[in-house]
């Protein structure tokens, strides 16, 4: 695995929706590629008939009845922190450019 | 008015119902701590208002003969990425500041109704990103002992506000060792326990394989007091796991003696501080003197704990952050244009660089072409270790080792290199990873400075722990 480019940082911004400076670039492109050699170390482990683990404590499925519970929460405290509101809705910019 | 240290949990509890005591007053004290203490930014914010409503509501109960419960009166300090009903809640983050709590964590809900008082929110490094506060995006936390060291992180408020006397207790999170660390760091206990023990439900989450809540005290009875009224399944969150029928209060001594406690002897090798190794092994000369077995036990995949916890928690991260787009709440950038320029704008504006570096090397492991090497390679290693920890623990009742390899650093002494700051969580990760309880207790000091013994239990043998634990304070005195 090879050190990331000044592309790769620009492509993954992209990808979780951020936009870094030019500074920013530089900085996180050699950071990422200290700490992806960092963890590089878990290639040379032998995992011959290990399963990946998602959840420690044995649980699977954890199920309800579909119905409908009150836990008490207040639509109007929701709506509060929202930063644009028009008729109780979360108004939104336009989705096309 | 001078600071006060506080009482054991218990008897405040007791001093308040019987009327010995009021919790006006114990709010009043707390607050004034507080005030008084500002200098070592500790906190966040106060909740006076709804502390004092509180506090007289217990006040009238008392006087009407009620019975308040088990935390009467007793003020706490919440991190703050615990939501207090209408409280600011941040996680010490700009993108979260001026977000209101519109409803209540699960944990401080259990709390409340036994009579205890949430006080005020304390500073961590935003979103628990971090082992010194100073990635909080607001301001370091000054260490109790020494104002120009860092108190640990990510709950180094909390841990710096019980050592202050602001509260008798707080809370935190520990995702990688954010409880324990900073109990080190500062002198504190904190208890870090099996994976779902208690609700997450109403907590900023960070990484969810690993998050879990426990309390930041000066005693190991109250940290179990304080575990006990919140351990439990809870409908919120469906990681819970069931509590212990017998509860975790430490009603009775418990003697070391035929326990056997297991030297982690990865943990005890290089990179280990000389004045830290001094103090733990004295600690396991105690405990030996006291009858416990003590033995040396190796893991060998433990090394490669931090590496794995630097894949998992990132990508974790990244997805949890994902929620941040600037529309529903928190910040929100004002010049955008189309939906996509305000949720890039919000969130490059609004995320910090600890929080950003995370989203980038989360998003890289998780994407395609990737996925198998990093995460999913991480998530067999992970089995690794957690096979290790089983195999120890047919072998021993309980794992020992320090709780990091040096004491308090210096303020800003690893802010220039990431890696290295992440080095710091080397010896918490491991029981993260694998769901176990772990606990930090004072063990000395070093240079003048606090150094903390880590005790690991079986998972679920979090009652187990605490004992040995408490047994262990009492005999390092």
């Amino acid at each position: 695995m090879a050190d990331l480019s000044r592309d790769d940082v620009v492509k993954l911004a992209a990808l979780a929706r951020l936009e870094l400076s030019e500074e920013e670039i530089a900085e996180y492109s050699q950071e990422l590629t200290a700490i992806l050699h960092y963890v590089e170390q878990l290639q040379n482990v032998d995992v011959a008939g290990l399963q990946p683990t998602n959840q420690v404590t044995g649980l699977t499925n954890v199920m309800r009845d579909d119905e409908v519970q009150d836990y008490g929460y207040d639509a109007k405290d929701l709506l509060k922190n929202v930063p644009t509101v028009e008729n109780d809705q979360i108004k939104v910019k336009r989705m096309i450019g | 008015m001078p600071v006060l240290a506080w009482q054991p949990i218990a008897a405040i509890a007791r001093g308040v119902q019987d009327g010995s005591l009021k919790a006006a007053d114990l709010v009043a004290q707390a607050l004034a701590a507080i005030d008084g203490q500002s200098d070592f930014a500790a906190i966040i914010a106060t909740t006076p208002g709804r502390a004092s409503q509180r506090a007289a509501e217990i006040d009238v109960r008392v006087a009407k003969g009620e019975q308040v419960g088990r935390l009467a009166g007793v003020p706490f300090i919440a991190k703050d990425n615990f939501l207090v009903f209408g409280a600011e809640t941040t996680a010490a983050s700009n993108i979260l500041r001026g977000f209101t709590a519109p409803y209540l964590a699960t944990a401080i809900e259990k709390l409340e109704a036994e009579g205890a008082i949430c006080v005020a929110k304390a500073n961590l490094d935003a979103f628990a990103h971090g082992s010194s506060t100073e990635n909080s995006d607001f301001m370091t936390t000054k260490n109790p002992h020494d104002p120009t060291r860092v108190p640990g992180g990510s709950s180094g408020g909390s841990a710096a506000a019980v050592m202050l006397n602001m509260a008798p207790f707080a809370l935190g999170t520990d995702t990688g060792g954010s409880i324990r660390l900073p109990a080190s760091f500062t002198g504190a206990v904190g208890y870090k326990p099996t994976y779902g023990l208690v609700s997450r439900s109403g907590i900023v989450a960070m990484a969810s394989s690993t998050d879990v809540v426990g309390p930041l005290t000066r005693t190991v009875a109250d940290a179990a007091l304080v575990l006990d009224v919140m351990a439990g399944q809870d409908s919120l969150d469906s990681t819970t796991i069931a509590r212990d029928a017998e509860g975790y209060v430490l009603d009775e001594a418990t003697d070391v003696r035929g326990k056997k406690i297991g030297v982690v002897a990865e943990y005890m090798g290089e990179g280990l501080q000389p004045g830290v190794k001094t103090q733990i092994d004295e600690a396991i000369a105690k405990l030996k003197q006291a009858g416990a077995e003590v033995i040396d036990v190796s893991m060998p995949t433990l090394p490669l704990a931090l590496a794995v916890y630097y894949v998992l928690c990132p990508a974790e991260v990244s997805s949890n952050l994902s929620r941040y787009d600037g529309q529903r709440y928190g910040f929100t950038a004002k010049e955008a244009k189309t939906l996509d320029e305000s949720i890039k704008q919000s969130r490059s504006q609004g995320f910090g660089k600890e929080a950003k570096r995370r989203i980038m090397i989360g998003t890289y492991v998780l994407s395609s072409g990737y996925y198998d090497a990093y995460y999913k390679r991480a998530q067999t290693v992970r089995t690794k270790l957690i096979n290790e920890f089983a195999e120890a623990f047919e072998k021993v009742d309980f794992l020992l080792g320090p709780t990091s390899p040096t004491v308090a650093f210096k303020i800003g002494e690893n802010t220039s290199d990431p890696l290295q700051m992440y080095l710091t969580d080397i010896m918490t990760v491991a029981s993260n990873l694998t769901g176990n309880p772990a606990i930090s207790i004072p063990a000395g000091t070093s240079e003048g400075l606090p150094v903390g013994l880590q005790l690991i239990g079986a998972q679920k043998a979090d009652k187990q722990l605490l004992q040995i634990a408490q047994a262990t304070e009492g005999i390092l005195g």
